[in-house]
């Protein structure tokens, strides 16, 4: 890649393991040889609040801050997260969305409605929206905590860092009895 | 070798291969992992004191032992340890001591945006300020070199962002431990009585004017001279949001924030057509090169409030606005909320019922302000709920009575809610004050504190028994309720409200993620949709898993929806099943 630095958003809910999944991206950036910077908020938010976690990487990163209008890769954890967050985004930004579901407060108390065209909004603004069931896939290799390392695996085919560099971190990543079952999830969402 | 860290990680790190092996602290976000890395270290002295002024005055005796000590704080702890702090500054060090305040632009986590360089200049102690992870392992050794220099304890300014971004670090080999304790005595620099603080006054200010001189050599006051048409002063994190914009302008980077490096920055000057000051929060190094007689640009287009991103210094620089609408307005927002099965969440739906004014405090229970629970009215600073309820109680007088409630969490209570409970029994007080004990500190993600029997290093030690402590400071009426059981809660509560005198409740049930509680797994509660009335009752708790379903309403049926259990959520607390008078979840 050229000097610039690019950009990925992790979106979601405090306990969807967003945090981890982007320290894994992170690792496999500078497995590949690349400066990278994160940003990520703890605390009050982990509590069902909106977590949100900046990915930045290239041969000189400076800030582990984007700013509106230059995120280059979006993926969200949940699905209406996925519009809080559109002004962040390029013009060609590339989605990634689960189309899991977990209600905020007003939504449980049916004072707001959960927003309904969620994927066809994503779809009128934005030319690559992917989604991906990451939850059921999770399941199907066998945990569904593994919803996050599934989404890892899908947006792995938009980042040019090589299969066995994603392996290798992965297997760093988790306690042995847990590795089979997360590089499991992540081919799952790597083939989705 | 290199590897990912967070700017709290790497502090940790830098005071491990600084040869540095003593610590306290009491946790805050975004300062909490810094000392919970340290402990992790091997031969490490670290400890959760009970609040953040006996920390500061743990690491002042360990320096006056000779020891190289850290205190580490978030910055409104700042303001609990401040009285020591200020004097410190006077007595000086022996062995070495830095302060490390980690503020919280933007509140992320906190009740306040408060700027702590401004502690710097007012205590007259030097402060350094790292940028990112690697700076931060670097900034935290070179305070300790310039706390023995000196003679002056240093301050270590974090922010959210250096705390909680990650960047990659390259670690050294830690230097060797050496000890250098010893018993010494010094009655005219450490005893400061009047006659010996005077001239320790003065002390302090050659100590600055020689810091001043030092501050234009200080190598991490960097100069980097490129296009000379625009030159940015700047520290800490803003560094990074500017370069990430403007990678060409000339820069000043300090290194360490106060005292300014004068000579520096007149040099500086000469060699740039314009000079921007970027800094979150106050105008702290702006107002002192103003007063240098510098002409520069800074909050007259920077923002005071918030922390920055490279978007909001590019569009106060070229003066535009690039932010571009969200395409969907209406997104239903998501706070942080009480987790399924939390004990406090039956507390405050029994304190809203009885309506009352509750006096809060910091924890996660002060989110129990919000729809639907609606159970705590206040919330300004740790261990405020006590005197405030006194307060509120004394002043009312009559129209008070059985009307005021003040909370607080056990570590909070610890904190400093001791000295106001004393002064309630002291003072004849009327208020209740309930204390959430949840058997840790929760909010900042489960640390030690005296009441949980466990050391910050794991070791078991003596336990705190809050209802001993409680009675040893007068308080007569003591009770002590499990807030899962709403029916009990809501009667003690009553019984306490109507006597003379004060009361303390200790509302008991450890934290549901807390897992040394090793609490039983209990099983997920159901809705049975025929029983359901749809009253919506049960969404008055305001539980994450229940949510309301909406129906096509049926002839004769004022029924127009249900409620419903998400069974992966549900932690079977059984609060729900106690408020349902339809028997419709089981």
């Amino acid at each position: 890649m050229g000097k610039e630095v690019k950009s990925i958003l992790l979106a979601g809910v405090g306990g969807q393991g967003i945090l981890r999944a982007s320290d894994i991206m992170c690792m496999a950036f500078m497995e590949a040889g690349l400066d990278v910077k994160k940003s990520e908020v703890h605390g009050m938010a982990q509590r069902g609040g909106c977590v949100t976690s900046h990915v930045r990487y290239g041969h000189k990163v400076y800030s582990p801050l984007a700013q509106l209008g230059s995120i280059d890769l979006l993926v969200s954890f949940e699905k209406m997260e996925s519009l809080r967050y559109l002004n962040y985004l390029t013009k060609d930004a590339t989605i990634i969305v689960t189309t899991d579901e977990i209600y905020p407060p007003a939504v449980n108390m049916g004072d707001a409605p959960y927003p309904e065209d969620i994927i066809s909004v994503l779809k009128k603004n934005f030319k690559l929206v992917k989604e991906i069931d990451a939850t059921d896939l999770a399941k199907k290799a066998g945990n569904v905590k593994a919803a996050n390392v599934v989404l890892l695996g899908a947006v792995s085919g938009y980042l040019d860092i090589k299969q066995p560099v994603w392996e290798s971190v992965i297997e760093k990543s988790f306690p042995e009895k847990l590795v089979k079952v997360n590089l499991a999830s992540f081919q799952m969402g790597r083939s989705a | 070798m290199k590897v990912l860290m967070s700017g709290n990680e790497a502090i940790a790190r830098g005071m491990y291969e600084a040869g540095i092996r003593f610590a306290a602290a009491y946790p805050g976000t975004p300062s909490t992992e810094i000392l919970e890395e340290f402990a992790k270290y091997d031969g490490v002295y670290a400890e959760w004191s009970p609040n953040e002024k006996v920390a500061l005055e743990v690491a002042i005796g360990a320096a006056l032992a000779g020891e190289k000590a850290v205190a580490v704080m978030k910055h409104v702890g700042v303001n609990v340890a401040a009285d020591p702090l200020f004097t410190v500054s006077y007595t000086g060090i022996n062995g070495a001591l830095v302060i490390i305040s980690a503020d919280d632009p933007s509140l992320h986590s906190s009740q306040n945006e408060q700027d702590n360089r401004n502690y710097a200049k007012f205590a007259k102690i030097p402060m350094l300020e790292p940028a990112d992870a690697q700076e931060a392992k670097e900034f935290i050794k070179l305070a300790f070199t310039i706390s023995e220099k000196f003679d002056t304890p240093v301050f270590l300014r974090s922010t959210t962002r250096v705390s909680h971004s990650k960047s990659v670090v390259s670690l050294e080999e830690p230097i060797p431990y050496i000890d250098k304790t010893a018993i010494t005595y010094n009655t005219t620099k450490y005893v400061m009585v009047p006659a010996n603080a005077r001239i320790r006054r003065v002390a302090v200010e050659k100590r600055t004017l020689a810091l001043k001189t030092f501050a234009n050599s200080f190598p991490e006051n960097k100069l980097e001279i490129n296009n000379p048409d625009v030159g940015i002063i700047t520290a800490g994190m803003p560094y990074n949001y500017a370069k990430d914009v403007f990678p060409d302008y000339s820069y000043l980077k300090l290194g360490m924030v106060y005292p300014l490096p004068e000579k520096l920055i007149r040099e500086f000057a000469a060699k740039v057509k314009k000079i921007y000051v970027i800094e979150e929060l106050d105008q702290f190094l702006e107002e002192q090169i103003k007063a240098m007689g510098i002409s520069v640009i800074g909050k007259e287009i920077f923002p005071y409030t918030n922390e920055f991103d490279p978007g909001i210094i590019q569009n106060a620089i070229n003066n535009q606005n690039k932010a571009t609408d969200l395409p969907v307005k209406s997104i239903p927002p998501r706070p942080p909320n009480l987790c399924p099965g939390c004990p406090h969440r039956g507390l405050f739906y029994t304190l809203n019922k009885l309506k009352l004014f509750v006096t809060g405090d910091i924890g996660c229970y002060t989110l129990s302000f919000m729809k639907p629970l609606e159970g705590l009215h206040s919330c300004i600073c740790m261990g405020a709920s006590i005197g405030m309820a006194h307060g509120m109680s004394k002043a009312l007088k009559e129209k008070g009575k059985g009307k005021i409630v003040g909370v607080i969490g056990d570590s909070t209570f610890i904190h400093s809610g001791i000295t106001p409970l004393l002064n309630m029994a002291y003072n004849k007080s009327n208020a209740v004050i309930i204390i959430c004990d949840n058997s840790t500190t929760a909010m900042t993600g489960m640390q030690e504190h005296p009441a949980t029997g466990y050391t910050l290093l794991g070791e078991k030690t003596k336990q705190l028994d809050l209802k001993v402590l409680v009675s040893a400071l007068g308080i007569d009426n003591i009770r002590v309720v499990d807030p899962y059981d709403l029916k009990n809660t809501r009667a003690v509560i009553k019984e306490e409200l109507a006597k003379d005198g004060p009361s303390v409740v200790i509302s008991q049930r450890p934290c549901v993620l807390f897992k040394r509680a090793k609490l039983k797994a209990q099983k997920p509660l159901q809705v049975d949709p025929e029983k359901c009335t749809g009253c919506k009752v049960c969404l008055g708790l305001g539980c994450p898993p229940i949510s309301w379903k909406k129906m096509e309403k049926k002839e004769g049926s004022k029924r127009e929806g249900v409620s419903v259990i998400d069974e992966n959520l549900c932690n079977g607390c059984g609060l729900c099943l106690q408020v349902c008078k339809f028997e419709a979840i089981k």
